[in-house]
């Protein structure tokens, strides 16, 4: 360890930001993984089903009780589901136009995946910030990646050159670009309340005058909803309908291609999940113990609040699940109207609101 | 680590003149589709540039605005048109003519206002660093007229939009 104190303040800087985003690229990459098998296991529990519950490597037969256990939890799962995407036939239909159907799962990817950057997931180990990027304007970075989130899917259904994927492409951006209003609306007085747009800044916030949650319950549910409606899912699942459009904007794709966008969506919804906690439920803090709101001064104690934020995060991930398999799809214009006259006049009222509060009786 | 930001700042301007130019005259392809790609890694590239300047929210709100809602349903226009006779090679003199025009008085104006500028000493980028607070201060507060009409401009523009959709109108 001393050898690291011998390197300039840069090089550290960059050693330590690598090995972030080394570490949180893995860790995202394994809960893609196992989100999927949570997401089968789930869906298998609310249609009593069992779910997978076969896959075992050769090294089960090794571990006397554990192994079949955890093969009965499907553990092993998404590495064979990995697998297969990766050595299925990668098939590119003679219609399409090339470069935008090779470019559109990877620009689907690369903002899904860029959107964890400016997220604390933690308060610190030793004396290292648990954030990729410390940006003053965090939130903003965010929303500006997330809406670029939105060209993966409009190239796929343009490069894919055929009908039901470009009406699924129409379908998604309008959708995504409706409810990015909305949820840019709705964290607006998230802001008016903490003076500022670092995250890090809002998990300080809340950890000394209590959880956003509790003092915009009104924006949180909105904010929770528009986010179902950017990552696509049920109940607002429209862009890729099967029972209208096939698969919608990924008809087309196979193999490694289609599983980009499948990993696309996860991705969002780990960070959507994650932006939720940072923003309304206090991020790695906890309330009433001083220990879990103050920055750790301990490798243990940063590491708890690593798991918290994890557990928290875990949690919205379930949600996200659990609704898929208990709502119907809405219809598109309920969908259109919820967002532009319910959802956006709402979250404006909301602002109005907080921000007559805070000029009456902040000064 | 000035030399750093220098090359930094070559290679992103570079970028962004690159891109402009293939959007507007890109010699591989005539696809509308294909220029409105270019002009959001123009606008991207021109992000990169205020970040060097140290003005991450004019960065972020650059991505935000143009890049992921302006020109996506620009994108969406181009596409639902799908204009084929317009890929092959084909001028509009009048186009052309006032295009040119414009250009040269944008270039103008640019060129006047870099010669009237008076350089300032280093240090002036600390204000606009992460400043969102000072930004909003300075809009609101010294230049609250021009940034009202603005906004009245954009509304006319929305209601006008919403109203040439309109079909049955009476």
């Amino acid at each position: 360890m001393d050898a690291i104190n011998y390197l300039s303040p840069t090089a550290q800087m960059i050693l330590f930001s690598a090995l972030k985003i080394g570490v949180v690229f893995g860790v995202v990459m394994t809960a893609v993984a196992y989100a999927v098998l949570v997401e089968r296991k789930v869906s298998a529990w609310i249609q009593d089903r069992v779910g997978p519950n076969r896959t075992a490597p050769f090294f089960v037969d090794y571990l006397p009780v554990i192994g079949p256990f955890l093969v009965k939890l499907g553990i092993f799962q998404p590495a064979a589901d990995g697998l297969k995407f990766l050595l299925k036939e990668d098939f590119t239909p003679s219609y399409v136009r090339k470069v935008y159907f090779w470019l559109a799962p990877a620009i689907t990817v690369i903002p899904a995946l860029l959107t964890v950057a400016v997220i604390p997931f933690g308060s610190n180990l030793g004396s290292e910030k648990m954030v990729i990027a410390d940006l003053n304007v965090g939130i903003l970075y965010t929303f500006g990646i997330v809406s670029l989130g939105v060209y993966g899917i409009v190239l796929a259904g343009y490069g894919s050159n055929s009908k039901y994927p470009f009406l699924g492409s129409i379908r998604s951006s309008a959708q995504m670009i409706s409810y990015e209003i909305a949820m840019g609306m709705s964290v607006i007085p998230i802001f008016l309340l903490t003076e500022s747009l670092n995250l890090s800044d809002i998990i300080r916030y809340q950890a000394e005058h209590g959880w956003m949650i509790l003092k915009q319950p009104l924006a949180f549910v909105i904010f929770l909803i528009a986010a179902f409606a950017e990552t696509n899912r049920l109940p607002f699942d429209l862009p890729e309908s099967e029972s209208e459009l096939v698969g919608g904007y990924h008809t087309e794709y196979s193999s490694m291609k289609f599983a980009l966008f499948f990993l696309g969506e996860y991705a969002n919804m780990i960070a959507s999940s994650a932006m939720m906690v940072t923003l309304f439920l206090g991020g790695w803090t906890l309330p009433f113990v001083d220990a879990l709101s103050l920055p750790a001064n301990s490798l243990l104690l940063g590491l708890v609040h690593i798991g918290v934020f994890f557990a928290k995060m875990a949690f919205f991930m379930i949600v996200f699940i659990w609704v898929r398999w208990m709502l119907p799809r809405f219809r598109y214009d309920q969908l259109m109207d919820l967002g532009w006259r319910r959802f956006i006049p709402l979250a404006l009222a909301n602002i109005v609101v907080t921000a007559l509060v805070v000029a009456l009786f902040n000064n | 680590m000035p030399q750093f930001t220098d090359l930094l700042f070559y290679a992103l301007a570079g970028l962004t003149l690159l891109f402009g130019f293939l959007t507007v005259l890109n010699p591989l392809s005539r696809n509308p589709v294909t220029s409105a790609m270019f002009l959001v890694l123009t606008i991207m590239s021109m992000a990169g540039l205020f970040v060097l300047l140290h003005a991450f929210f004019l960065a972020a709100v650059q991505v935000l605005v143009y890049a992921g809602a302006v020109m996506v349903v620009f994108l969406f226009v181009i596409m639902l048109l799908d204009l084929k006779e317009d890929e092959r090679r084909h001028f509009n003199k009048i186009a052309v003519g006032l295009g040119g025009l414009s250009a040269l008085a944008i270039a103008g104006t640019l060129v006047a206002s870099i010669v009237k500028t008076v350089p300032v000493a280093t240090g002036a980028g600390r204000l606009a660093e992460g400043e969102t607070k000072a930004l909003g201060r300075l809009l609101f507060e010294s230049h609250l007229l021009p940034f009202e009409i603005l906004s009245v401009l954009l509304l006319v523009a929305t209601v006008g939009a919403i109203l040439i959709t309109k079909k049955d109108l009476r």
